[in-house]
């Protein structure tokens, strides 16, 4: 008889313990007794697989039945858990069936994810037998736990919205209210082209987003140009544009726009004043809210074309003009059906970042409401009408799913343009006369304007009340960030270190686990083979098309109730930080993979290392610009996230976006810009410290990845 | 039955509808340097990743040394590999290259770099420990490939075209220190390469590849003296092609028709009718009588050690290219010459039966 294997037998002595030592029930309080002594006979039968496990690698290795146990007992544990929730059968039909209400239970807690892990572990380890990812144990096991987070994470909440949508407020099923609320004329009237009253929620969305996907291209485009042909010394700008909006909430924007041009704004009043204009709200609403996201998003636009512009070779160019084109005739039959498709990708990129948006809509919109604040008011409004906000949830999520696929799929064939651009020798063509006047006069203001807003985000919050009394005043800052000694010592007293604290600390937790799910997922694409491949690609990368308050939503119907039930504690807050910032350490990775030769991690193979030696000494000391990227991400964006986490904080977790929202809400707004100074300078610091140590130059590139490091530089292990 | 190094059965791969090899059986003895040649694209690197397990048969079946390692990974397959761009590790030593494979196969520390220490200096490169890959010429650094493969002491040791990143001056050299490594430590080598001449220089054995077959398998005399089709004739060395008709056939040879001349040659199971005669350059002797096949000079090219020589034939529509080794009184464009043959470098090409790639 051969010795069994250490690995299954290690996790099924880890899943046993499970059942027999951690509470099954409860995550930090009220714990239960372990699963097999809860006194609940359905749990009991989740012994079994672990039984079988152990005949199925005693003996003669039988794969076979190893994959039948461990997925049994998923399948059992999934299944007693939907069916079986704190107040009895979760289905009428087995309330009717059984002529009871049947048994209850609370919300699973470590036992339960433990008796997971091990069943996702055995089954990868019997699928990996059976010659599953090149019969590779820790392959296959990875990508069953990263297909089983993002499966409870994003999709099964995603599902819940669905599942939600089509039940009446007291849980029965009703298809009918569902086609009443999903073709309501709230969402999808047309009234407004006739004039008499305002259009559907959805016209709404969908005409600023699109009006922002043109803007935030068009400036984009003309900021690109002027940096790669013209003489325009650009680089130091063009490095703090695009630093700028990461480190920036983007509801900032609105705040400060509204300090600029609200009624009683700093440019209404002196404008005011000098011409005798009477003030007006203009701004709140469609202007306020495509000007605030046209500022927001413009450098997502601009890297995006920097890299297709890049990516024409000058020697195009030149062989048109050798051929006797003009200047201008060059640019339209050769650079622009080039950079169309780069233009089509900037303008879908605008329109999901649009529609994603949340607290600019919320801070400035006015009385006109898009997707995202709809459904907000729609959960914690008057109405609290849950059916609604999963309707519109899934209005937002099918705009959104759609303008991400024609981008993956209709435009991922027609890109022409190599980014990256090596390998081409020559000059780029100089622009035209006229576009370049037109792209100067585009800039420029739109300059000037960036100057304005960022400098009433700095100086807005220490002056009494913008526009009406310029006083300067420390009073907001200290009210929100004052530290004083009391008895016991000194301690933060101002109103706004709770949050700050909270945001930071919920950041932090998230970020290894943020780049870790990243970094692993990009292995898995780019390097490992197994059926479903591009499919798994698909979804993990959908995910970012997914509105953060959708996300936000789908985690409140998700998460409230067993057989899952974390809202209202910190974790809920990081896992959602976790897997809304995922793509970015995806990207990142896949970025950087795609220059490390494969060779190297065959020449390891071959040399007898296995993969996870591969990985870990041979691709993570190369990745480590992914790493970085992906870790400082993660943080940033969680500390400047806001749609999602709104649904999410309680009085406990509050968190610095939300808490900022909230004081703008009730028009204080000293002290939310104040706050919002605090945090981009805050951002700024963390970045320069990070540059610092890590000598990383690039790291506030969102689109393309910095190179790896030159190998002399790179760190040797040990 | 001795126990071959590696042995293909039937081995078959296909990448989608892109076969890349096509039922392939072979044997390969051990201490032997057998090459893997062939034109870009024909399946030779396919071939070394299937015996290093970093590819998955198709079909069919792969030993090693006598084990079926079809289904094994190439973590578990005692077969190294010398990749063509040498896949160093870029962040470690030269040193931490070479041990690399050890400490993976839980070698101690101290035994491992003594080891390295060692192959390192068999290959020349003692003292270089500490530097990184990028420190290296390319020569070095091809050496420190070559080291860190060897020093797992593998049953086979592979090569992907190892001499493509090197100028031609070094190709030769590294080229002579690989072969005497493999004679000195009596390796098993599989060399894959598209070049002829390399091929020639180093092997016991060339297995000639043309999509995704074998088309010919023998010594590198065998091959070149006599090739057994036409792509093989034209592929080693250069060769005129030219159609000639089989009269008869007596025990081993046969007596073949090239215009007005007659020719006894070996058949090689070539039938009587008409068939394929392959001249190497240097085995047309040309002279100014009237003995043999009479031609004209159309180009001449003088390239110091010998010339080069374009001829027509009437009767044929190609031209023959000769080479001569006389370079002091060269023919002259125009020149009526007389072509005979030497006893070496003129052999029946069988009818084709391999598609032409
Ligand atoms: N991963 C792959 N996917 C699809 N086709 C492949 C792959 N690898 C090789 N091929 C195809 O298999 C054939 C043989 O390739 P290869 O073995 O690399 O040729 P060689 O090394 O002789 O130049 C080629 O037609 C190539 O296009
Ligand atoms: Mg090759």
């Amino acid at each position: 008889m051969q010795r069994p294997p250490r690995f299954p037998l290690i996790w099924v002595a880890i899943g046993a313990a499970a059942l027999l030592a951690v509470p099954w029930y409860g995550l930090d309080d009220r714990l239960s007794a372990p699963a097999l002594f809860a006194g609940v006979p359905w749990l009991w039968p989740l012994a079994l697989p672990l039984l079988l496990s152990l005949c199925a690698v005693f003996g003669r290795p039988r794969p076979h039945l190893l994959i039948a146990a461990s997925a049994g007992g998923l399948l059992w544990l999934v299944l007693q858990g939907l069916l079986i929730i704190h107040r009895g059968w979760t289905y009428a039909w087995l309330i009717e069936l059984t002529g009871g209400s049947g048994p209850t239970q609370p919300a699973m807690g470590w036992g339960a994810a433990v008796y997971a892990l091990a069943c996702v572990l055995l089954l990868a380890y019997g699928l990996a037998c059976r010659g599953f990812c090149k019969g590779d144990v820790f392959v296959a096991a990875t990508l069953l736990v990263v297909v089983g987070l993002i499966a409870l994470f994003v999709f099964y909440p995603v599902l819940c919205i669905l599942a939600s949508a089509v039940r009446d407020n007291e849980g029965g099923f009703a298809p009918e209210q569902f086609l009443a609320k999903l073709l309501s004329p709230s969402i999808w009237s047309l009234a407004c082209l006739t004039g008499a009253h305002g259009c559907g929620v959805a016209w709404n969305t969908v005409a600023v987003a699109a009006l922002v996907g043109v803007l935030t291209t068009l400036l984009g485009l003309a900021f690109a140009l002027v940096a790669l042909r013209t003489h325009m010394p650009m680089k130091p700008l063009l490095r703090a544009l695009s630093i700028l909006p990461i480190i920036t909430p983007p509801f900032v924007i609105g705040l400060a726009l509204i300090l600029l041009f609200g009624r009683a704004g700093m440019i209404t009043m002196w404008i005011g004043n000098l011409f005798d204009i009477p003030r007006s709200r203009w701004i709140y609403g469609v202007p306020g809210i495509t000007i605030a996201q046209v500022l927001a998003f413009t450098p997502i636009a601009m890297l995006v074309l920097l890299g297709v512009l890049q990516g024409v070779a000058p020697s195009l160019e030149e062989a048109s003009q050798t051929l006797r084109a003009s200047r201008w005739y060059t640019f339209r039959s050769v650079t622009w059906p080039l950079i169309r498709p780069g233009l089509a990708n900037s303008f879908l990129i605008g329109f999901i970042e649009s529609m994603a948006d949340f607290a600019n809509p919320l801070v400035i919109g006015g009385n006109f409401n898009v997707l995202s604040t709809d459904i907000f008011f729609a959960v914690v409004g008057a109405s609290h009408d849950q059916g609604r906000a999963a309707v519109l949830a899934i209005v937002l999520l099918a705009f959104t799913l759609t303008a991400f696929v024609a981008q993956r799929f209709w435009l991922g064939r027609r890109s022409y343009a190599t980014v990256g651009g090596k390998g081409h020798a020559g000059i780029p063509a100089p622009l035209p006369g006229g576009l370049r006047i037109a792209c100067y006069g585009v800039i420029v203001p739109w300059l000037l304007l960036t100057i304005a807003v960022y400098g009433m985000i700095l100086i807005g919050g220490f002056v009494v009340s913008v526009g009406r009394d310029n006083t300067p005043t420390l009073e907001y800052f200290w009210t929100a960030f004052s530290i004083e000694k009391g008895v016991g010592g000194w301690f933060l007293s101002g109103s706004a270190w709770n949050s700050f604290i909270v945001t930071i600390e919920i950041a932090l937790i998230a970020m290894p686990f943020t780049a870790a799910l990243g970094i692993l997922t990009a292995w898995l694409l780019d390097r490992q083979q197994f059926p479903g491949r591009r499919t798994f690609e698909f979804l993990a990368m959908m995910s970012f098309a997914i509105p953060g308050t959708v996300i936000g939503v789908a985690y409140i119907l998700a998460f409230n109730v067993p057989p899952v039930s974390l809202t209202g504690t910190g974790t809920i807050i990081a896992i959602s930080f976790a897997f809304r910032n995922m793509p970015v350490g995806i990207r990142a990775g896949l970025a950087n993979l795609s220059q490390i030769d494969r060779s190297l991690d065959e020449a390891s193979l071959t040399l007898g290392a296995r993969s996870f030696r591969t990985l870990r000494r041979v691709l993570l000391p190369m990745l480590r610009p992914a790493v970085v990227t992906a870790l400082v991400y993660s943080f940033v964006r969680a500390v400047t996230a806001v749609s999602a986490v709104i649904f999410l904080v309680t009085g406990r977790y509050n968190l610095a976006t939300v808490y900022i929202v909230g004081r703008a809400d009730v028009g204080e707004y000293g002290i939310a810009i104040v706050y919002s100074a605090m945090l981009v300078l805050f951002m700024m610091l963390v970045l320069l410290l990070i540059q610092l140590f890590v000598g990383e130059r690039r790291i506030g590139r969102r689109v393309d990845v910095p190179p790896i490091d030159a190998p002399a530089t790179a760190l040797a292990p040990a | 039955m001795t126990i071959r190094a590696v042995e293909f059965r039937a081995v078959s791969k296909r990448y989608g509808a892109v076969t890349a090899l096509e039922t392939i059986s072979l044997a390969i003895d051990r201490g032997t340097l057998v090459t893997l040649l062939g034109p870009s694209g024909c399946g030779k690197t396919t071939m070394l990743r299937l015996i290093a397990g970093l590819e998955q048969a198709s079909t069919g079946q792969i030993m090693v040394e006598g084990k079926d390692v079809t289904l094994l990974s190439a973590t578990e397959r005692d077969v190294s590999m010398v990749f063509q761009s040498y896949a160093l590790f870029p962040h470690m030593t030269v040193l931490e290259n070479v041990c690399y494979g050890l400490r993976a196969s839980g070698i101690r520390k101290s035994r491992a770099v003594e080891l390295a220490q060692a192959k390192l200096s068999l290959v020349g490169l003692s003292g270089y420990g500490a530097r990184l890959p990028s420190e290296l010429s390319g020569g070095q650094q091809q050496r420190v490939a070559v080291a860190r493969a060897i020093v797992l002491e593998p049953k086979v040791l592979l090569f992907d075209e190892p001499l493509s990143n090197l100028d031609a001056k070094l190709r030769r050299h590294v080229r002579e220190e690989i072969h005497e490594l493999q004679r000195s430590l009596s390796l098993t080598v599989i060399y894959v390469t598209h070049d002829q001449q390399e091929a020639l220089a180093i092997s016991d054995r060339i297995i000639v590849m043309s999509m995704a077959r074998v088309a010919q398998d023998g010594t590198p005399r065998g091959l070149y003296e006599q090739p057994n089709s036409h792509f093989v004739a034209d592929f080693i060395g250069d060769a005129n092609i030219v159609p000639v008709v089989i009269e008869g056939r007596q025990n081993e040879l046969a007596s073949v028709r090239l215009g007005p001349l007659q020719l006894t040659l070996p058949h090689h199971g070539a039938v009587a009718g008409p068939a394929e005669l392959s001249i190497r350059p240097q085995a047309v002797l040309l002279s100014r009588g009237t003995s043999g096949l009479s031609g004209r000079v159309e180009r001449a090219a003088y390239l110091g050690s010998h010339m080069e020589y374009w001829i027509t034939i009437a009767g044929l529509d190609k031209e023959l290219f000769v080479i001569a080794q006389d370079v002091m009184a060269p023919l002259g464009v125009g020149d009526e010459v007389s072509l005979t043959f030497g006893r070496t470098g003129v052999a029946l090409v069988p009818r084709e039966h391999l598609e032409l790639g």
